[in-house]
């Protein structure tokens, strides 16, 4: 344990210098992933039919356009665009925030994942 | 499978020079090829499974994942009132772990933890141990059964299922609402918050009500709610039982209930004794048993106090604890649950960088409860990292649906998908 300690210790003052270039990055992954529950890991939705329509289509925000994504955004956080809920999203985010996202989503790779097969419940499970 | 400490240091040490010299951390996991640390995650529900696959994706595959885990596979609670609805069925909530431990490589253990020595940094297992750097507690609820021992056996919860737990008891409890005859009284009740689920209770109500309503409608819903009022979305479910049920639901704030029989079906409340055709009986929470075991709880206090930027708990060193067992004044939901297992996942990732954490985490929780079987409604808010008081609190613009409607139902079911599809693939 010592040495880590020490070795942690000594890291420091360049560590920090690390941080700064770090922490925009880790701190907007960690924001977008939140989104994940409706849009998926890393923006990739899974989505019935392909995104057939236009509902579904809009929970894809890997490869998004950044601006469309900013113009969406900033709309539904003024209450000039109608939202079921992400109103209730956008309103909570700050400008800044909401510019990272249209950043780091734009940025994601498109890979339409397909919904995950449900199972048979196993006789022993507890519960 | 032991960690070598010696060498985690080394590649520790190693690893850090590179990183600090490429001034970045994907540099800094891709030179360096064996682990750089490893993380033992104690549960594979909502949080535990996320946690571990975010570790594996974060870290490039750089930190070692193991998982321990006592089932083979994972059953929803959210969407497991529709099987009492009769909407679903459970094998529709039931998924395996093969796709999150091949995708990402996470080391999976099916097994009871029966110890943690947060000293020797050493988790014991009815077959065997784990050594870890850092380990990540994530249990759930364990039931308080001090006031209602009658419920605390298996055979009293084969008669009166808490069905809080989505699996067989789920299972029971809507094949018990089969066999009830029409003009069958259901009592249920709602614990003293906080637990599992804020509308979880509530929702439940409507989904039997749906089923009663369709199939015995002479059929009458008693509720007991320990709570002075209902505690989640209470305009939007009270005008649902109103317009949707009226006449079914008998709803009765304050009224903890202090006993049962188990034979008879009655329950004691301060006030009231009332007997039910089938009973449905939600215990009081804590913090998940292996909490309890490893000192994660203080005394006479159910819950886990953990620090909001790392999840890493108060009372006990590099041992963090996510999901229903946090202290976090917040909603207990499935989708806080994966908020916390990012945060701390990031953090790690960091902190075995040796880089500091992110000083203002900011995630958002969004939860929807259905109250026929095609329509929903949300409550939903952004919740940000407060630097004075050290909380996580609530941003402004957060808020429930102005009603329930079958456009949101179909976002439930997609939040379903997607939040199954992200925290188990």
């Amino acid at each position: 344990m010592m040495g880590l300690a020490t070795l942690l210790i000594t890291s420091v003052a360049s560590a920090t210098e690390v941080f700064v270039l770090s922490a925009s990055p880790s701190h907007m992954r960690a924001l977008a992933a939140s989104c994940a529950a409706c849009h998926g890991t890393l923006g990739n939705a899974v989505v019935p039919n392909g995104g057939g329509n236009g509902v579904d289509k809009a929970k894809l925000l890997a490869g998004i356009d950044k601006t469309d994504f900013l113009t969406k955004m900033l709309a539904f956080k003024s209450g000039e665009r109608e939202a079921t809920v992400m109103h209730r999203h956008a309103r909570g985010l700050n400008t800044q925030e909401i510019e990272g996202l249209a950043t780091y989503f734009s940025a994601q790779t498109p890979r339409q994942p397909s919904a995950l097969p449900s199972q048979v419940l196993n006789k022993n499970h507890a519960n | 499978m032991q960690t070598n400490r010696r060498d985690f240091i080394k590649l520790t040490g190693v690893g850090l020079g590179l990183g600090l010299a490429n001034a970045s951390l994907s540099a800094f996991a891709r030179a360096t090829k064996p682990p750089i640390g490893r993380v033992v995650v104690v549960g594979g529900g909502y949080a535990g499974a996320t946690v571990a696959k975010y570790l594996r994706m974060w870290s490039l595959g750089a930190i070692e994942v193991i998982v321990v885990e006592v089932n083979k596979q994972f059953v929803s609670c959210p969407l497991s009132n529709l099987v009492l609805g009769g909407s679903k069925s459970i094998n529709d909530l039931t998924f395996g772990y093969d796709a999150l431990k091949a995708n990402h490589g996470i080391q999976w253990v099916q097994d009871t933890v029966t110890a943690i020595d947060s000293t020797a940094k050493k988790v014991t297992m009815l077959r065997g141990e784990l050594s870890y750097d850092r380990l990540v507690v994530a249990p759930g609820i364990d039931f308080i059964y001090n006031d209602l021992p009658m419920l605390a056996s298996a055979e009293g919860q084969q008669q009166i299922p808490h069905a809080w737990k989505a699996g067989w008891q789920t299972v029971n409890l809507r094949k018990q609402l089969e066999a009830m005859p029409d003009g069958g009284v259901f009592v249920m009740n709602v614990p003293k918050a906080p637990y599992r689920c804020p509308p979880g209770p509530y929702e439940r109500v409507c989904q039997v009500a749906s089923y009663l309503k369709a199939h015995k409608p002479r059929s009458k819903i008693i509720v007991l709610d320990a709570n002075a009022e209902i505690i989640s979305k209470k305009g939007l479910f009270t005008k649902v039982w109103a317009t949707l049920y009226p006449g079914i639901v008998d709803y009765r704030p304050d009224s903890a209930v202090t006993s049962v029989d188990v034979a008879t079906k009655t329950v004691t409340t301060d006030f009231d004794k009332v007997s039910a055709d089938v009973l449905n009986i939600i215990p009081p929470q804590r913090a998940g048993k292996i909490a309890q075991i490893a000192n994660l709880t203080e005394k006479d206090y159910p819950w886990c106090e953990v620090d909001f930027l790392t999840y890493e708990s108060k009372l006990v060193q590099n041992v963090h604890v996510l999901g229903d067992s946090v202290a976090a004044g917040l909603p207990k939901s499935a989708h806080m649950a994966t908020n916390q297992a990012k945060v701390c996942a990031n953090a790690i990732v960091q902190l075995m960088a040796g880089l500091a954490p992110d000083s203002v985490p900011v995630f958002a929780n969004t939860c929807y409860s259905f109250v026929t079987d095609k329509s929903a409604m949300h409550v939903a808010n952004v919740y940000r990292y407060d630097e004075a008081k050290k909380i996580m609190i609530s941003a402004e613009g957060g808020g429930v649906s102005l009603a329930p409607s079958d456009k949101e139902g179909e976002y439930a079911a997609s939040w379903a998908q997607n939040i199954w599809t992200d925290v188990l693939t």
